[in-house]
């Protein structure tokens, strides 16, 4: 006798019971907190705000602690959350000539006004296991001392000075929302650093490795990587003029790119862009080198068909939580769609002759 | 809940998407682009038709979400939940007692009155999709009324099967203009878009879409004369309710091939069993 | 007799570069009208311009419609225009497979346009399709299969049959027989020629084979630079060419 399944609801609820068991796991062991999270994975937390396009590195760590540790699923909950924030206006654009640089490295120029700074990075460590982290996590203080007052050059204008560069098109015309507009192609350069900044890293890593693989290729330079915190300034309009309301960390990378140049315009450098929250910087590096591969047309370079070329392409399938949730989805039942597509089948093969297994041996 | 508002979305987000309805209904069938926004549930299970609903649902109205056809499967479990505890509607799985039904892949059997909604929700709300993956080539197409090539898959289906292959998701037109996809229904519930007393809205959360059919709107299923639309189903009648009419779901019941066929519809089959109808495997 | 096309003026540039600069010309129903020139003379620029694919700087081109009479195409809405390219007026590419949809089998080619235009009765494109690749000379047990099956010149030959089979009323035809083997081109020639012939198609054909104009055009004329240097009768302009360039263009022929 059949009976209809039941109960989907309180399926639901035990298996969400039996899952934040499994978050916590052994009890014996103390729980991880949020400060520990946001202190000691702190990298994960950066994606986590990037991606997630919220600058809060204390609810990304909460998102990270109630996902387990996986990070889409993280960067997914604080996009939840963040959609239900009212709005109260945009920030004054953050000026990061003015960036407090904890890093600061330039890959064109041996030495350059400001200095190189390596800052805390992994780039020279040797990749060995260090068994010394199982056993106890204490480290030695690293030396240090006083910051360089002033603000740090951007290295594009130095070359800028000398007319070697394209000119960075100044624009005061506020840019479209991708989080309150729908995106529709074709998309400006706005809108494509909007949706690069928060795409998938992953995603954004494999295709800027595409274009050094010859997929459209730019030859790329790191013209310049900084890291650092920036003040953000808001305009009160009680105030009547804008005040600093706090400060956030960015890793702004530009890329100097292969030159261009017509018969009536001498060749230039070109650029490519990018910038994210947080210590980010494959990310903020693989944004660049995509942004500057979707700038073909504007270039007047050739299509030559490569996947980082293409902006509805590289856009529509760059965002991970649009990504995962409809990959995702075909765990739902799809029992009637299933059943349309069974009967056809079995109708077709009737016609075809070919009697069904099952019904040949009835 | 309370630090969120009445259905989740804030009142701005609303009249956004109440526009974007508007916008559909007014153009039948055409596809309007609106800001979907995140929402806590992942893209692809029903973002799309979860923000209509939200903007559509006031605290008068009676809610019911069916997947499949179905009250009780985990996802209409899961957004019946949502919007209990986000608007805190009353929820019914009685379809002639819900002013909006929200949907997957399923029409209910029992014909919608006036003063009803329909929300479906939509993964892929191009019918071109799969002809032409290019969004801005699809929508010069749809503006110019170019659907050649909609007939040609059409074709090719017949020239290679000997007949149209395409058992759910079924294409239609909408008077005379649109095509649209009326999102992964079987063709077997084609026949029922077509002059519809309630409201049909349409929602595709992560493509960012919203299309509308207005009451008693006139849908076509796409077809060859010689070759006419068919909304076929399982030729079998249902095991628990008897009922020859409804959309069946197959079901293994043993491991030695031991198959039956029950309604999709769980409401309608529960229905008519109340009411005494008996199909061969009912107890 | 109204012409059924007539081009006024037709300039196209490139920035500082011309593509075609001031072509005028007046084409009959019936008439095949031959453009030749070396590449880089404009001649495909001008019948791109002329064919809606490019939006020409200045000049008009006025099609005498069904419908309405003698209206400009650069003008008309995009739509009409459209359905001007799928019902009155047909596209023969140089490559096959700009032509063709390659996933797509022989008959949804050529059914393609019969579908555009509302024809809804499988049986009957079906029928029209398998007529129309008996035309073109393609076996009809090959109606099923995809042109990425087909020799060079059978893909040539399903896209001109893909082409008129909603019997257009003006061919534009981009160098047809180039890239085709010379037995190949032979034969493509004399079905178009039987087809502009049976079916008493207009016709703007360019190419820079002198071959293929004396065969198929009533008129030619000869381009250099983006402008024409001299038109004529096709044996006029081949035999006693009055410009110099077209002395060149004939003398180079007669030496191959």
């Amino acid at each position: 006798m059949y009976v209809a399944v039941k109960g989907g609801e309180r399926a639901i609820e035990n298996a969400h019971a039996w899952l934040a068991e499994e978050r916590r796991g052994n009890t014996d062991i103390a729980e991880l907190g949020i400060a520990q999270i946001r202190e000691q994975l702190s990298l994960a937390v950066n994606r986590v705000m990037a991606e997630g396009s919220l600058y809060d590195p204390d609810l990304a760590a909460l998102a990270i602690k109630q996902a387990r540790g996986d990070l889409i699923e993280a960067i997914f909950l604080i996009r939840a959350y963040r959609t239900t924030l009212p709005r109260f206006g945009a920030s004054e654009p953050v000026d990061t000539g003015a960036m407090a640089c904890d890093r600061r490295i330039s890959a064109t120029f041996k030495d350059l006004p400001g200095g190189q700074v390596l800052g805390p990075t992994f780039d020279y460590t040797h990749r060995l296991l260090d068994f010394k982290l199982a056993a106890d996590g204490d480290v030695p203080e690293a030396p240090a001392r006083a910051a360089e007052t002033g603000d740090v050059p951007h290295v594009t204008g130095f070359l800028n000075r000398e007319g070697l560069i394209e000119e960075a098109r100044h624009d005061d015309t506020p840019p479209r929302d991708l989080t309150r507009e729908p995106l529709e192609m074709p998309a400006d350069r706005p809108l494509r650093l909007q949706a690069l900044t928060r795409a998938d890293e992953g995603f954004t890593l494999g295709l800027a490795y595409s274009t050094q693989r010859g997929y459209g290729r730019n030859h790329a330079f790191v013209g310049e990587l900084r890291i650092g915190a920036v003040p953000v300034e808001m305009d009160i309009p009680e105030l009547g003029f804008a005040i600093e309301i706090g400060e956030v960390t960015l890793t702004e990378c530009e890329t100097v790119n292969q030159f261009t140049g017509s018969k009536t315009e001498p060749p230039q450098f070109t650029r490519g862009y990018g910038l994210v929250f947080g210590q980010t910087e494959r990310k903020a590096i693989s944004m660049a080198l995509v942004d500057r591969a979707l700038r073909w047309e504007e270039l007047g370079e050739d299509n030559v068909g490569a996947p980082a070329q293409d902006a509805e392409f590289v856009l529509y399938h760059a965002d991970n939580i649009q990504a995962t949730g409809f990959l995702e989805h075909i765990k739902l039942p799809h029992y009637v769609d299933f059943q349309s597509e069974l009967e056809l089948v079995r109708k077709l093969r009737r016609e075809a002759g070919v009697d069904q297994v099952q019904e040949a041996a009835e | 809940m309370n630090a969120y508002n009445f259905a989740y979305l804030d009142e701005q987000t609303k009249r956004m998407i109440r526009r974007a309805l508007l916008k559909g209904l007014a153009i039948p069938g055409y596809q309007v682009p609106f800001a979907s926004r995140e929402m806590p549930m992942p893209y692809g299970w029903g973002t799309g038709g979860v923000q209509v609903s939200a903007a559509v649902l006031t605290p008068e109205d009676t809610f019911k979400v069916i997947d499949q056809g179905a009250d009780d499967t985990t996802n209409a479990v899961s957004i019946r939940t949502f919007f209990q505890r986000t608007a805190g509607v009353a929820t019914t799985t009685v379809t002639h007692d819900a002013t909006v039904i929200q949907t997957r892949h399923r029409i209910p059997e029992e014909a919608l009155g006036e003063g009803q909604i329909l929300v479906y929700q939509v993964p892929i709300p191009e019918p071109l999709r799969f002809l032409e993956p290019r969004e801005s080539e699809t929508r010069k197409m749809h503006s110019l009324e170019e659907y050649g090539l909609m007939h040609v898959k059409l074709y090719e289906d017949i020239s290679r099967h000997g007949h149209i292959a395409t058992s759910y998701a079924y294409p239609v037109k909408v008077e005379g203009r649109y095509v649209m996809d009326p999102s992964p229904i079987p063709k077997f519930d084609n026949p029922k878009l077509g002059d519809m007393a309630a409201i049909q809205l349409f929602g595709a959360g992560r493509e960012q879409r919203i299309y509308a059919l207005p009451p008693y709107t006139q849908v076509v299923s796409l077809d060859f004369e010689d070759h006419p639309f068919e909304a076929t189903k399982a030729d079998h009648p249902c095991g628990m309710c008897g009922a020859q009419d409804s959309y069946l779901d197959e079901l293994i019941i043993d491991d030695a091939g031991g198959r039956m066929f029950v309604c999709s519809d769980t409401d309608y089959c529960e229905a008519r069993q109340a009411a005494g109808h008996k199909g061969k495997d009912a107890a | 007799m109204t012409p059924l096309l007539s081009v006024q003026g037709m300039t196209k540039r490139y920035g500082a570069h011309i593509g075609c600069a001031d072509v005028s010309f007046d084409l009959y129903p019936g008439e095949v009208m031959g453009i030749v020139g070396e590449s880089g003379s404009g001649k495909s620029t001008l019948l791109n311009c002329m064919a809606g694919h490019l939006r020409p700087d200045a000049g008009q081109v006025v099609f005498d419609t069904r419908t309405d009479g003698p209206r400009d195409t650069v003008t008309m809405s995009e739509p009409e225009r459209r359905m001007l390219g799928r019902t009155d007026w047909a596209f023969v590419h140089q490559h096959a497979r700009d032509g063709l949809r390659m996933g797509v089998s022989a008959g949804g080619n050529v059914g393609e346009r019969l579908m555009a235009v509302g024809e809804r009765h499988y049986g009957d494109i079906r029928d029209k399709a398998t007529d129309w690749l008996g035309r073109v000379e393609i076996d009809a047990a090959r109606i099923d299969d995809r042109p990425t099956t087909f020799s060079g010149g059978m893909q040539q030959r399903l896209q001109i049959a893909r082409n008129l089979v909603t019997g257009p009323r003006l061919v534009f035809m981009d160098e047809p027989t180039g890239g085709l083997d010379v037995s190949v081109q032979a034969r493509l020639l004399d079905l178009l020629r039987g087809l502009v012939r049976d079916m008493g198609l207009s016709a703007i054909i360019v190419t820079h084979d002198l071959a293929v104009v004396r065969l198929l055009a009533d008129r030619l004329m000869v381009m250099k630079n983006g402008r024409v240097v001299e038109a004529g009768l096709t044996d006029q302009v081949l035999d006693d060419p009055q410009h110099a360039y077209s002395q060149l263009l004939v003398s180079s022929v007669l030496q191959v």
